[in-house]
């Protein structure tokens, strides 16, 4: 009984409620919820600061964020190989629909499709090419917009910080552009 | 073991995104298609809470766990960056449906492709860092 609640799609109340928990509890231990910094400590960590100012930082000041990744690394195996559920992950039958029409695979309890994320990919140089420009937008961006999802929507917008609102704005549109526009051309 | 409970911490937000399925290149589709409520939910119920939370830090000045008084810092002023910047992010992430702290979960969950987008994500932090000086902000 109580397993079952656990290994089915936990409810957006509950689940946005820990995560604010979750930052607040790194403000009481001292910190701030920030992902994407730990970002700038790998690139940090390999001496490149010798040559660009922006990574001579002292990321060993930030080994608790990377910490809090390593762990957070152990919960998402936990998750996903221990409270999984054939259920999870039931989207929008129109979602869904509009996902085949692009040759993406529906769901059926995964978190991730197999068209973008499958190991069949490393065979694809156009998908591998897909997921690391991705990547590079999404390191790019982060750190020019001095956060992410968890920095800015999460942390700033708590704070009630007006750069946070205009950041998460520009995360929205970029999105929508993405989503609407470009990922069709894409599949 | 200071860094205990920063792992421990870590560990419920590893299970806390993926159990939500924020973690889910699906879910963050299905949101940008405003097909579902599901993650506006979620970030809209976590900003509340945060908001509750760090007003009473601040009206009741409580103190960090050691002692010492609470202080956040307020984001540098600008708007250009957070325009500029946050767009770039947006189109990464509804690309490949996560963002950092997913992508660090779900690499921990056993997805190997996904760490083609974590050297990505470090690669552009790297080009950040190297073309910053020149960038409008």
């Amino acid at each position: 009984m109580v397993m079952e609640y656990i290994t089915h799609t936990w409810h957006w109340a509950i689940s946005g409620f820990l995560i604010g928990l979750i930052m607040l509890t790194l403000i009481y231990f001292g910190k701030a919820f920030g992902m994407s910094s730990n970002l700038r400590s790998l690139c940090a960590m390999t001496g490149v600061g010798k040559k660009i100012p922006f990574f001579d930082w002292d990321w060993k000041s930030q080994r608790w964020n990377l910490a809090v990744v390593f762990g957070a690394m152990i919960g998402g195996y936990v998750a996903i190989h221990f409270l999984n559920d054939a259920s999870n992950v039931t989207l929008n039958p129109k979602t869904v629909e509009q996902l085949a029409a692009m040759n993406i695979d529906a769901p059926n309890g995964k978190v991730l499709p197999d068209a973008l994320f499958g190991n069949q990919i490393f065979q694809s140089p156009k998908m591998i090419l897909i997921l690391i420009v991705g990547g590079i937008l999404i390191g790019f961006g982060s750190r020019y917009a001095g956060g992410c999802t968890s920095g800015h929507a999460i942390s700033g917008m708590s704070n009630l910080q007006l750069p946070s609102l205009k950041a998460v704005i520009g995360f929205f549109v970029g999105g929508l552009i993405m989503a609407h526009f470009i990922l069709p051309l894409l599949f | 073991m200071k860094l205990f409970k920063f792992i421990l911490v870590g560990f419920v937000f590893g299970i806390v995104l993926t159990k939500a399925e924020a973690v889910s290149w699906y879910r963050i589709y299905e949101m940008f298609q405003f097909q579902s409520f599901h993650m506006f939910g979620i970030i809209m119920v976590a900003i509340a809470t945060g908001v509750i939370g760090i007003q009473l830090i601040k009206r009741k000045q409580l103190k960090d766990v050691e002692g010492n008084p609470i202080v956040i810092q307020d984001k540098e002023k600008g708007t250009t960056q957070y325009l500029i910047g946050g767009l770039l992010f947006g189109l990464g992430w509804a690309m490949v449906g996560s963002c950092p702290g997913p992508i660090f979960i779900l690499l921990g969950s056993g997805f190997l492709s996904v760490g083609l987008v974590l050297f990505g994500a470090v690669f552009g932090t790297f080009l950040y860092g190297l073309i910053k000086d020149k960038l409008p902000h």
